[in-house]
């Protein structure tokens, strides 16, 4: 039996603002889903609910990973059980190197059950195996040696959260528009090592504007999401009909989503 | 017999055997105690069991006379609470120092082996000075350093040894006078490190000394003298330890040093006290032309901390550097911070300054730069930093600028920060503990400063606050 994570009629509020309205969505190891949506149609907000950030208020529904309840679990917790977002906005850690925070990271991935003050990675194995992830995604091995996050380009960033997936090797993971702020040399490059760190060996949900992470990930699903709701799942050819003519006809074809979305955004605006 | 005081919990996790790695008490086979309390008598004991000349003796009765007439400083920290009666303010633990490690009484010996002293000192050290109580154990120099003309002696030993280079040096930089702290030191000071470096020799590895209190209502009161000969160079890393107790313990030394034309000296303390101690120190360095005095000051630990490592910059082209990291944890307050005096034209100074408050620990910096008429083109540069990792904790800034000249570079910076749930929360997304993610956010935070020291006291520094943060101190 394949590892299945399942999402059941997920209700989540930021600051007591309700912004998903029941969303299901089931995603097996080994598929890829992509989730697309107008911006604030709340992608993201979907993503930190799964790694369960202390924000984000789960009001109503379940989250499964095979029969664990994600619901009881601390974000490193449900890390540790190979869970993983590369973060649409990764944020810096001044003074803390990649290379050691990815080997503390790797540890834990790799022994779930290990406490702190426990053994790492020996350091000689490790750097090997990071040498070898960053030449496989074409990176400079300086960064190794540099700061999380600290004063990296847009690309540099998504680049890092892909280096930090090929690491972990999750079973899941949730790709948050990692193709923007890439060139197109690099999307590509993006698209093909995604591929090769395992598609397979994942189930990946791929949150994006575009198409061309999808590229060399074909997407089994197609989600699209507005107002706080997943209205429509299709093929390919949903992502297809998209990109070339937007949401009016979602938009059209769900009002009641629609009417969400509008007053979301109408809330939003008068926030101070 | 050494005796563990720290309490196991049932779970003995790695950080509570780390703990007791300094948490431990030594059985007390002294060979003299001096009763409780401070007056003349003991002053002269102390003078008499050392064999001092009748000058060092006046210097401790006048010393004494002008700590009971000073007052307790109101600011800074609450000293109210310290019994000045209460305390031993000499134990001499051996008969004499040791210069192997097996000429050192046995369970002394075994306290320094757990602390891992001959250890560092097979590894990377030039010489060794090891305090117990009042007086220094053990003391070693390597030998090609004795040769050039290095001296490495405990201050006692100095005063017998070079009296001239002593007494021209000795009070001239922190007279007893300075403050009322300083003043109870000349009184009853005892042991601490005397090095003197001949012109043009550079000490290449560190020179280390630790301080060791370990018994109960103990004070510990050594003196430090420092003198760099011109163009010469060396580093002196001290460390300190303590038991922990549940009444006080006072900790306050004077460190006098004088870097002379072209030298540099490099100071570091790593120092880790008990939640017990009163940690108040006075520490200054006087530079020269073109030298250069930097202080590395690592802060954790203590009930009170009060020190400001202090540079005056007394010919062109001194240079002063004064670095430091408090870690205030429940029940502690770090009142630490920084001085430096720029009294010449051309010279130039650095500060920076990284505080982390902890479970309702407060910290501070108090600092003052100044700028005396005449010093003009001085240069000075503060950054400090701070960052609170919760809601019940505390972080202050005291800084005091003082300018008497037009052309001068001054620059300030101070920023406050608290760990973000954001950063929290992508570090733990990766699999890391709470604990963990804040330790490394901390680790992060004091990076900067962290990379000034040498790699063994680098990965002791982090050590130490990786215990930090995992809590289980204080
Ligand atoms: N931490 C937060 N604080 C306040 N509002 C938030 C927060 N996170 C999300 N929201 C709000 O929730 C809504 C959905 O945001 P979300 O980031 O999930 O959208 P998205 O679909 O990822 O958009 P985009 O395509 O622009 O990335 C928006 O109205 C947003 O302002
Ligand atoms: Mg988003």
């Amino acid at each position: 039996m394949t590892d299945v994570l399942r999402i059941e009629n997920l209700h989540v509020s930021v600051a007591d603002k309700p912004i998903l309205r029941g969303v299901d969505l089931e995603l097996h190891r080994g598929e890829v889903h992509a989730l697309m949506g107008p911006n604030g149609s709340g992608k993201s907000t979907l993503g930190f609910a799964i790694m369960g950030h202390p924000g984000y208020e789960v009001t109503e529904g379940a989250i499964w990973l095979n029969d664990v309840n994600l619901l009881e679990l601390e974000p490193h917790e449900r890390a540790r059980l190979g869970l993983f977002m590369a973060f649409q906005r990764p944020v810096a850690i001044p003074g803390v190197r990649m290379a050691d925070f990815l080997r503390l990271a790797a540890s834990n991935m790799r022994n779930p059950d290990r406490q702190e003050g426990e053994e790492l990675i020996p350091m000689r194995q490790f750097r090997k195996e990071l040498l070898e992830k960053m030449k496989q995604l074409r990176m400079d091995v300086e960064f190794a040696r540099r700061y999380v996050n600290d004063g990296f380009s847009g690309g540099e960033m998504k680049r890092a959260e892909i280096l930090q997936m090929a690491i972990l090797k999750p079973k899941f993971a949730i790709l948050d528009e990692t193709d923007s702020g890439l060139d197109v040399d690099a999307v590509r490059l993006a698209s093909q090592s995604i591929a090769e760190i395992g598609r397979k060996e994942m189930g990946l949900l791929i949150i994006t504007h575009h198409d061309k992470l999808l590229e060399h990930n074909p997407p089994d699903r197609v989600h699209v999401m507005l107002g706080g709701r997943i209205v429509e799942t299709g093929g390919p050819e949903l992502a297809q009909e998209l990109h070339q003519k937007g949401y009016d006809r979602i938009r059209a074809e769900h009002p009641e989503a629609a009417e969400a979305e509008r007053a979301m955004r109408a809330e939003t605006a008068q926030a101070p | 017999m050494i005796t563990d005081t720290g309490k196991k919990k049932p779970e003995a996790d790695i950080a509570q055997v780390e703990i007791n790695k300094y948490d431990f008490h030594t059985e007390e086979r002294y060979v003299y105690k001096a009763r409780k309390g401070l007056d003349e008598e003991i002053v002269n004991q102390i003078s008499d069991l050392k064999g001092e000349p009748d000058w060092m003796r006046q210097f401790r009765l006048q010393s004494l006379k002008i700590f009971q007439s000073k007052p307790l400083p109101r600011w800074g920290g609450n000293l109210d609470e310290i019994d000045f009666q209460d305390i031993y303010y000499y134990i001499k633990p051996a008969d004499r120092q040791g210069r192997t490690w097996e000429e050192v009484p046995e369970e002394i010996k075994r306290t320094f082996d757990r602390l891992g002293i001959p250890e560092a000192e097979k590894k990377y050290l030039a010489g060794v000075k090891a305090q117990y109580e009042s007086e220094v154990v053990y003391g070693s120099l390597r030998e090609e350093l004795a040769k050039q003309g290095v001296i490495f002696l405990d201050t006692d030993t100095a005063l017998k040894e070079h009296p001239d280079l002593f007494r021209e040096y000795f009070g001239t930089i922190v007279p007893p006078s300075d403050n009322k702290f300083a003043a109870l030191n000349s009184a009853v000071w005892s042991g601490g490190s005397f090095i003197y470096v001949p012109p043009g020799v550079k000490v290449e590895y560190p020179l280390q000394a630790y301080f060791r209190i370990n018994a109960e209502n103990m004070g510990q009161f050594e003196r430090t003298l420092i003198i760099v000969d011109e163009g010469a160079y060396v580093h002196y890393v001290e460390g300190c330890t303590a038991p922990m107790y549940s009444s006080e313990s006072l900790h306050s030394a004077v460190v006098e040093i004088i870097v002379k034309r072209g030298a540099r000296c490099r100071y570091t303390t790593i120092q880790n006290w008990a939640n017990n101690i009163y940690n108040l120190v006075t520490k200054r360095a006087v530079a020269y032309q073109d030298a250069t005095m930097e202080w590395i000051d690592g802060n954790l630990g203590s009930r009170l901390t009060m020190k400001y490592p202090a540079v005056y910059m007394l010919e062109p082209g001194a240079r002063g550097e004064i670095l430091s990291i408090a870690f205030a944890s429940r029940g502690q307050h770090q009142d630490a911070g920084a001085k430096v005096v720029h009294c010449a034209p051309h010279t130039s100074s650095r500060i920076v300054s990284k505080s982390i408050s902890k479970n309702g620990g407060r910290s501070s910096y108090r600092g003052l730069v100044r700028v005396q008429r005449g010093a003009h083109h001085a240069k000075s540069n503060v950054v400090c930093d701070a960052l609170i990792l919760d809601p019940h904790s505390r972080s202050d800034t005291y800084p005091y600028i003082e300018i008497e000249e037009d052309d001068v570079l001054i620059g300030h910076e101070a920023s406050v920060s608290r760990i973000g749930e954001e950063q929290l929360f992508y570090l733990m997304s990766r699999g890391l503990s709470e604990a963990e993610a804040s330790a490394m956010i901390v680790n992060g935070f004091i990076e900067p400063l962290v990379r000034e020291l040498p790699m063994e006291y680098a990965v002791e520094m982090n050590r130490l606050i990786q215990l930090q943060m995992e809590g289980s101190v204080g």
